[in-house]
């Protein structure tokens, strides 16, 4: 680096307290796959029996890398590249903006999904999709195109997702107490209430506990099927936001005399039991149609993901007496929760550019928040979007996200060999002290388990192309995206900072034998 | 609902939920540690 003035950064944005963080982190945790992945791998993966690698992976995996992320993100207090770099030097500043790439790549497709789904709220009023709602989804409100890529504007798309990323930019340019935390401190709340409305109604319905009986009733033959541990670990992992940045960026901006681990526990069982109920209202109303057809609950399709958001549910929908009114909590809650998790990954994003540049929260929104947004309505605003949104979504989430969390832990706790002096910061501020066990799950099993993850998945993506896309699109737009984020990374850890990242002093002094001569 | 997938969505109950509650409990009998390590100001600019 070469020159670098030293003039005084601006303050750091906190938190008004521990409820605001608290329901901040549960609203960036509290997401779309909550809601449309997490009943399906489930019931794919043993049904009740699930539950049990699923707790295991919660206590030794989830709960331990967000403890991880949160002591980074508090005791070197910044952005994931600020953060990263007073931790582990150059090397963790490009880890850092690797986990920005990541959100930058997630930004500009999930704000489309936002939009599908403020669309269905809206069209729930009248069940616009009729009898037909795949056809209606595909053909008449995305009207996908054959080809991969075209420049095919789809108003009824484009119109909500202008919307979207105007909500967005808004809320992340009022600051974090008067836009991030107030929009959780709202949305939440409101999300729980319409959701419990929506479970509770759904309990209610004929055939509700067929579903109910196949989503709670154990096959623990599956727990012999190693796939079905790495479907737990993985579903953990993604539906809690670890390791790309959004925890450690949302724990810098907690006072530094604040209790970690505790609300860590908070969020972390707040977003599983969400999940849970998200399962539950999920199968019985999978239960309620199976009813209708006269089918089994495990002859049904399309039980994830878009298809059982924007296909399934609305056919469900169109069946069910009050049907506009049940249509309008399940789109309005993931509406909800989607915006309260895209606020989040453009939090990551902005954090970081301000921590660099030295750029204001409204440069940095209107400017960085701007170019997403042109990015983001040319291509998901188009007949293309469904396609490349699903082959980003897989390369971002499983390359991406799972590469940066080894990449992090290996750097932080081996090579840095730092795990004892976070656990020291932890403990010494939090009511739920770490130790030992913590520092073998995240330094050991953490990177063991999502290492063999990362290994299977790439063999599986060479093995057999990717939703039966052709191998040069997902040469292009998959891998290709994987290389713009490392690309990306090298080339902004490369740049000048506006203020020395270096000029820091952590707190408190953590006494380790380990850290001796490192980063304290 | 069948016994076994009763008891199964109990455990899911108890155990996350259970979770959930019991956090919420132990944070709101003690929100923070009694003695904080010295020093520690927000500092500006930090």
């Amino acid at each position: 680096m070469s020159t670098v003035r030293q003039t005084a950064p601006p303050a750091r944005a906190e938190w008004t307290g521990q409820v605001g963080f608290i329901l901040s982190a549960v609203g960036s945790a509290v997401g779309l796959g909550n809601i449309w992945r997490f009943p399906g791998v489930a019931y794919e993966n043993g049904g009740g029996a699930f539950l049990i690698p699923y707790i295991v992976a919660l206590l030794t995996a989830g709960i331990p890398i967000l403890f991880l992320d949160y002591a980074i993100g508090h005791r070197y207090r910044g952005s994931a590249p600020l953060a990263l770099r007073r931790i582990a030097g150059k090397l963790g500043e490009g880890i850092g903006w690797f986990q920005v790439m990541i959100c930058v790549f997630i930004a500009i497709y999930y704000t489309a999904v936002l939009a599908w789904a403020s669309s269905y709220f809206v069209y729930s009023f009248d069940i616009r999709w009729g009898d037909d709602a795949t056809g209606f989804f595909v053909n008449e409100y995305l009207q996908l195109a054959d080809t991969p890529f075209t420049l095919h504007f789809v108003p009824s798309v484009l119109i909500p997702l202008v919307i979207m990323w105007i909500v967005t930019l808004v809320v992340l340019g009022a600051g974090v107490v008067k836009g991030v935390q107030r929009m959780n401190v709202i949305g939440i709340p409101l999300l729980v209430v319409g959701f419990l409305a929506l479970v509770i109604r759904a309990l209610f319905l004929p055939g509700a506990e067929d579903g109910l009986n196949a989503l709670f009733t154990p096959d623990f033959s599956a727990l012999l099927n190693p796939g079905v541990w790495v479907a737990a670990y993985s579903q953990i992992f993604f539906s809690l936001s670890v390791a790309f940045g959004i925890m450690l960026t949302y724990s810098s901006y907690r006072k530094r005399k604040s209790n970690l681990t505790t609300p860590g526990l908070v969020v972390a069982f707040s977003n599983s039991s969400f999940e849970i109920l998200a399962g539950i209202g999920v199968f019985a109303t999978l239960g309620f149609f199976a009813h209708q057809q006269g089918i089994g609950v495990g002859d049904l399709e399309g039980l994830t993901g878009v298809g059982l958001a924007f296909m399934t549910f609305p056919a469900i929908v169109a069946e069910m007496p009050g049907g506009p009114l049940f249509g309008m909590l399940f789109f309005g809650s993931l509406a909800i929760a989607g915006l309260t998790s895209m606020i989040s990954i453009m939090e990551v994003i902005l954090s970081a550019i301000m921590d660099k540049f030295g750029f204001t929260r409204l440069q940095a929104t209107y400017r960085i928040g701007g170019v997403l947004a042109v990015i983001s309505v040319v291509l998901f605003g188009t007949t293309s979007g469904l396609t490349a949104l699903d082959t980003i979504d897989n390369w971002a989430n499983n390359i991406g996200i799972v590469s940066s969390a080894v990449a992090m832990t290996v750097t932080v706790l081996w090579i840095r060999k730092s795990g004892s002096l976070l656990a020291g910061h932890l403990s010494a501020l939090s009511t739920f002290r770490v130790g030992r066990t913590w520092l073998f799950f995240v330094s050991v099993l953490g990177p063991v388990v999502l290492g063999y993850m990362l290994v299977a998945t790439i063999i599986g993506l060479i093995a057999e192309p990717y939703g039966g896309y052709s191998a040069g699109y997902l040469l292009i737009v998959g891998w290709g995206s994987v290389v713009v984020m490392i690309g990306g990374s090298l080339l902004l850890t490369s740049r000048r900072w506006r203020y020395d990242p270096d000029n820091f002093e952590p707190w408190p002094q953590v006494r380790t034998a380990s850290a001796q001569g490192g980063a304290q | 609902m069948t016994p076994i997938a009763i008891l199964f969505l109990v455990i899911a109950l108890i155990i996350i939920w259970g979770g959930m509650f019991a956090s919420i409990i132990m944070l709101s009998r003690k929100s923070e540690v009694d003695t904080y390590p010295e020093g520690g100001k927000d500092v500006f600019g930090d």
